[in-house]
């Protein structure tokens, strides 16, 4: 039976979630011997005609030829998974979904004529059926790795929708919320980094995005109680998942 | 062939970080054109930084790119840190410059062993590379990933490190903590060197730059994480002159600004830096440097891949050198309180000098931002050294020429994702 074909796709990111596959430094090797990699331009000029056993896609969808390449990467690719905040929930430029985007075209280009980009960032899943996201602004090597493991073993990927708080207490981390009255979002923000800003005493600040069900309102008054003025709210709720943060936020 | 038209496409340039096109116009003969087209999709972050805290662009502006991620959070705090009248304790101004060598040695090694190297080697990847010679490619994961423990011990994470901020850091480790870090780093050290004298090996094409270098300058030691700014040229300035000198304007078939120094054409990056700098190295470096045969300058952009190797050297004898003084500061961070003012900060990239500008009101918003980053800055030197290449070599044929030209553009480890990308060089011969 010949090796399961692995293709690798960018839309609007910033190449630090495929980056992630290539920092399995003790995993690449082996790794490329169990699975052919088909399409990944960033590694590789050699690329392989589709249909391929697995897509990893990073990115958000923000020009319309993005919007049709997306149609043709779904078609030619069995299983899908999004990696990252991008891919999974438009990415930090879907702050661009609250404001005018003309506007911003004006402030970084003197000739906004030139510069094709729809009105928003969504997430592949606006677009085409998705099989699995990974999430975090980037994902997690580890997550990445399992997720992998699982497919080629043709199991279903275990994927945490609890929260960093189970993560940090794992860890035996003081909480920074409690003990400290350190702003965190880690009760409301989705597990898988492995608790790591609470582990460097920082207030986690969210770039997994929203848990499955998280009690937002609950915690924002608890965050204006440490310090946080209702500004500093809003703003911790908008950056890496912000179109899925601000939905929960309301 | 003098009035022969040729038309020759390249679907998508290859490892290069991000995407981008290429079109070569050559009639009778003449190269006609040349244009790098980038094609990123712009996600704007200037536009979004309006708004938000001085406390925020370390971690807004690391989402530009996650392969320098550092070097735009440092590039952010100077800035910022300018703008509020801040200095860094000086120990922690040594542990920003340790850190950023984490991002130096992870980013040089991925680019030599996984993107450069198969080309001077006939492979179209480090996997296949690794089918020939499985020890040479298992030497560079492990050097990157020394840069990679380097980089998680004092940013908490490779990618998008969550330990920086404006100020310092949140929490340092003690000296102990740093005992196996060290390690990796002695046998990084060897390695560092095996891949300058492996280089060494390779077979360059010739060709010699003429292009003004820029990059910045520290007294007394090799510029990573701040400095004022020198060029080939004579000039010396300071980042608060940077828009003086520097101006980018927009070019229809770009989404990445194309940047102009005094109105000519310039590089930033590897060969500048040893250009302007290689008499700052540290001793071992330098003789790294010189038995791979390098001289105080290098203008031959093929041979990057050893000013790179030499860098790497540096970074990682360096980041030694700062640990074995490390002792835990006696606090993590400076308090930054918000002013209203303008803050200007460089730091070099490892793909050259990376600009940011921000105007902050009297509580700490921001009114406006600006980054320039490198590949953007070194655009107009890539297309003249295309140009350069194209017009030396109309003997070879289309497969051979368009190699080349893929080549001559890798030997920038151009960041696309940072300025542009989607690489689709299309050539058309008339």
């Amino acid at each position: 039976m010949p090796a399961p074909t692995l293709a690798v796709w960018k839309f609007a990111s910033c190449d630090g979630c495929q980056l992630t596959l290539l920092d399995c430094e003790d995993e690449l090797l082996a790794f490329a011997g169990q699975v052919r990699i088909a399409h990944f331009l960033e590694a590789s000029s050699e690329v392989l005609p589709g249909p391929y056993d697995v897509s990893l896609v990073e990115g958000s969808i923000t020009t319309e030829a993005d919007r049709r390449r997306i149609h043709e990467v779904r078609a030619q690719s069995k299983v899908l998974v999004t990696i990252g905040a991008c891919a999974t929930s438009g990415g930090i430029q879907a702050l661009r979904n609250f404001a005018d985007v003309t506007e911003f075209t004006s402030v970084v280009y003197a000739n906004p004529q030139y510069v094709d980009t729809l009105e928003t960032s969504t997430p592949i899943a606006a677009h085409v059926p998705v099989d699995h996201e990974l999430h975090g602004c980037p994902i997690d090597r580890g997550q990445l790795l399992g997720t992998i493991t699982a497919l080629l073993a043709g199991r279903k990927p275990d994927l945490p929708d609890t929260s960093v708080c189970t993560e940090c207490k794992r860890r035996g981390l003081t909480c920074l919320l409690v003990a400290e009255g350190t702003p965190c979002l880690g009760p409301v923000t989705r597990a898988g980094c492995g608790a790591l800003c609470p582990g460097v005493h920082r207030g986690c600040f969210g770039c997994f995005g929203p848990m499955a069900k998280p009690n937002t309102p609950v915690l924002i008054p608890l965050l204006r109680s440490r310090g946080m003025s209702e500004d500093a709210v809003d703003r911790v709720f908008s950056t890496f998942t912000v179109a899925e943060t601000r939905r929960e936020k309301r | 062939m003098s009035h022969r038209s040729r038309q020759l496409r390249v679907s998508s340039l290859a490892r290069v970080e991000g995407e981008g096109a290429l079109h070569v116009r050559i009639t009778g003969g003449t190269v006609e054109r040349v244009e790098l087209n980038i094609y990123e999709p712009p996600r704007f972050f200037e536009a979004f930084l309006r708004g938000r805290a001085h406390t925020e662009p370390p971690d807004i502006t690391a989402r530009i790119c996650g392969i320098c991620p550092v070097a735009y959070q440092t590039s952010a705090c100077n800035a910022i840190e300018q703008a509020c009248g801040v200095t860094l304790d000086p120990p922690l101004a040594d542990v920003r410059r340790l850190l950023y060598c984490g991002e130096w040695i992870s980013s040089h090694a991925l680019h030599i062993y996984l993107l450069h190297a198969p080309d001077f080697l006939g492979h179209p990847d480090a996997i296949s590379l690794a089918t020939r010679h499985r020890e040479i490619v298992e030497r560079g994961l492990a050097l990157k990933k020394a840069g990679n423990t380097l980089l998680e011990t004092f940013g908490g994470r490779a990618i998008h490190p969550v330990n920086v901020r404006v100020g310092g850091f949140y929490s340092l480790p003690t000296r102990a903590e740093l005992a196996p870090l060290a390690e990796v780093l002695r046998r990084a050290l060897d390695i560092a060197l095996d891949t300058v004298r492996w280089t060494a090996g390779f077979e360059f094409p010739d060709l010699e730059l003429d292009h003004d270098f820029l990059a910045a300058y520290e007294p007394g030691r090799y510029a990573i994480a701040d400095g004022t700014l020198r060029t080939t040229s004579g000039w010396a300035f300071s980042p608060r002159e940077f828009s003086a000198h520097v101006v980018e304007s927009q070019v229809p078939h770009s989404t990445a600004l194309h940047a102009s120094l005094d109105g000519h054409r310039y590089l930033t990056g590897p060969l500048a830096r040893y250009t302007l700098n290689s008499a700052q190295l540290s001793a071992t470096a330098r003789q790294a440097a010189a038995e791979a045969g390098l001289g105080e300058e290098c203008r031959n952009p093929f041979r990057s891949i050893l000013v790179r190797g030499v860098e790497l050297v540096y970074a990682v004898d360096e980041a030694l050198r700062l640990i074995d003084q490390y002792e835990r500061p006696s606090r993590p961070s400076v308090d930054v309180p918000p002013r209203a003012g303008i803050g200007h900060g460089i730091s070099e990239a490892p793909r050259g000098t990376l600009y940011h500008r921000y105007e902050l009101d009297d509580g700490g918003l921001i009114r406006a931002a600006d980054i320039v980053p490198p590949t953007s800055q070194n655009q107009a030197a890539i297309e003249d050294d295309l140009r350069r290449v194209v017009s030396g070599n109309l003997g070879l044929d289309d497969a051979a020429l368009t190699d080349l030209c893929e080549r001559t553009i890798r030997n920038y480890d151009p960041c696309i994702s940072c300025s542009a990308h989607f690489l689709d060089v299309t050539w058309e011969h008339r």
